[in-house]
């Protein structure tokens, strides 16, 4: 079981956080080729290791939170606020 | 090693041998060999599973490449092939899934036959229950490709559902009563294990090399092309390498500096104690995420969906039991007193289409067949077949091309989440 210690709420249980996915800078649809569109959309890095995530506290402060925690064996060295809208 | 028997004909397996060889007290070789690695082979293939397996004997039965090697990092089948609930079926939502997943089953039709190794194909029907009238919507759907690809699939009603399977509750009583449901029946169970080494000691005695403990740690490229692997027992040139290794897709694609559109999530099964047969058919719920079936043992055999949250292990969880537990006694509550005693994860490889990913990469001679997610059991055979076909001849099978790497940046997704995101 993930435990996450929220920066606003405490250590938490996972199962009231909602996973969202890899943290991925959002390129400018301004001047952003139609592949280069759909590689941010669906390619994934998917380590088997470290990997940089974003969280929402469900049913807690509702905040996103960036999470990095390892894939294989599940640690969380880091749980930080990253604003309301989740970019990063 | 005693008795040294010819390399190239190992005994087959039959009723006679089994008596004779009862009375006689003399024991079967092994089911495979165990060899050196070749500096060179014409294909390596990586993942020691279904489909790894597939692919590798039918590159020799159908093509006559035998200088081929399956690399397998475990042992064979230890990946999600050797863990999953076993569930063959071709009810799915897209005229291109049909037709994949209908010529799969018609392989293992055949199959124990064509391997001589009993894998046990019980097509005793594969139910999936509605709850919503949006789900129902689906279900006619569903029922209607089906049958225009040749499918039998149809939707039914309570009573019919009610007969085929007593032990459901289908009055108005439960949370969410079953209100019709899809009915499949060329659908059913299978031995995974028997499959996995039904192919791996055919594919042995055609003369390909099963290694295990051997894993790939790096992939040679050069000029666009792939030149041969490194593995922990050293360096294997091959012009063409096919990589079936479903959770652990992205960990070897990324090797060959290939970026894939998967996910890795566990996904958990359970069985309980052994009860007296009770139930013949395949029963799924997509509302309440789960599916039950009876093994020949007695044993039911519960899943679900994928785990919330991605990750490469394989632990189970008391949260998944729990709600598998009450999600099954929603559908059949005189199962109250059954226990639970064992449960497990495997890893399943997640696309955002809920299809496969087969077929050439950019990298020359680099071919995939990942994506399976949690519904790839039952495409072994027919993956195999056209995986074989692709590096042998050069050209993408028909059956296949829906399915390629490019359709995520060509925009070309095979949308199949109505079939397969709850129904394996
Ligand atoms: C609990 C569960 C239930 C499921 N239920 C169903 C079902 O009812 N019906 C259905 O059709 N499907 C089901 N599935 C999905 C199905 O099991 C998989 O899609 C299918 O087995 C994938 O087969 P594969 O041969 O591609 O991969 P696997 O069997 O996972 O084999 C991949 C192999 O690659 C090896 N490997 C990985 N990395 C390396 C490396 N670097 N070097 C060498 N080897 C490597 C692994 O050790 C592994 O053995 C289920 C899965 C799970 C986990
Ligand atoms: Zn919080």
């Amino acid at each position: 079981m993930i435990t996450l210690v929220c920066p606003h709420c405490g250590p938490r249980d996972a199962t009231e956080f909602a996973y969202i996915g890899e943290r991925t800078a959002r390129p400018d649809p301004n001047d952003t080729t139609p592949q280069e569109w759909r590689g941010y959309l669906y390619l994934r890095s998917n380590p088997a290791g470290w990997a940089d995530e974003l969280w929402l506290h469900r049913a807690g402060c509702g905040r996103y939170l960036a999470v990095r925690r390892h894939r294989t064996t599940g640690a969380v060295d880091e749980v930080r606020d990253v604003g309301a809208g989740g970019e990063p | 090693m005693r008795s040294r028997r010819s390399r190239s004909s190992p005994p087959r397996y039959s009723g006679f041998g089994l008596i004779r060889r009862g009375l006689t007290g003399t024991s079967w070789p092994p089911a495979w060999r165990r060899y050196e690695p070749r500096r060179r082979y014409d294909v390596v293939v990586i993942g020691g599973g279904v489909h790894g397996l597939a692919t590798a004997y039918y590159l020799a039965a159908q093509h006559g490449l035998t200088n081929v090697a399956v690399l397998e990092r475990g042992y064979l089948g230890g990946g999600a092939s050797g863990r999953n609930t076993a569930i063959i079926r071709s009810n799915y939502l897209t005229p291109e899934g049909v037709r994949f997943y209908d010529r799969s089953v018609r392989l293992y039709e055949s199959l124990a036959a064509e391997l001589n190794f009993n894998a046990m194909f019980s097509q005793r029907g594969h139910l999936t229950l509605a709850h919503s009238d949006s789900a129902l919507r689906i279900m006619r759907w569903r029922a209607e490709v089906n049958r225009l690809q040749g499918v039998d699939s149809s939707v039914i009603g309570r009573a019919e559902i009610a007969s085929l399977v007593p032990s459901l509750d289908v009055t108005d009583h439960p949370r969410f009563p079953i209100l019709g449901g899809l009915w499949h029946p060329p659908g059913g169970i299978i031995r995974h294990d028997a499959v996995v080494w039904g192919y791996a000691r055919a594919a042995d005695a055609l003369g390909v090399h099963l290694h295990q403990d051997t894993e790939v740690v790096g992939i040679d490229v050069s000029g666009g092309r792939v030149r041969g692997v490194r593995t922990n027992r050293g360096q294997i040139a091959a012009p063409a390498v096919v990589t079936c290794t479903a959770g652990w897709a992205s960990t070897v694609c990324d090797l060959a500096g290939i970026e894939l559109p998967i996910t890795t999530f566990p996904l958990q099964a359970a069985v309980t104690e052994p009860v007296r047969p009770f139930l013949d058919t395949v029963v799924v719920s997509g509302t309440l995420h789960v599916y039950v079936s009876q093994s020949d043992r007695g044993e039911l055999v519960f899943g679900a969906a994928v785990d919330p949250v991605p990750s490469y292990s394989t632990r189970g969880s008391l949260e998944f039991t729990e709600n598998v537990a009450a999600h099954v006694l929603e559908l059949m509550p005189a199962l109250a007193q059954v226990r639970i005693l064992r449960q497990w994860a495997g890893l399943c490889d997640m696309t955002p289409d809920f299809s496969p990913i087969i077929g050439p990469t950019p990298v020359e001679g680099f071919y995939v067949d990942v994506g399976w997610g949690t519904y790839g059991f039952k495409a072994g055979p027919v993956a195999g077949e056209a995986m074989a076909a692709l590096v042998a001849t050069g050209k993408t099978p028909e059956l296949i091309e829906p399915f390629d790497l490019a359709r995520f940046t060509d925009g070309r997704l095979v949308g199949e989440r109505g079939a397969a995101a709850v129904g394996h």
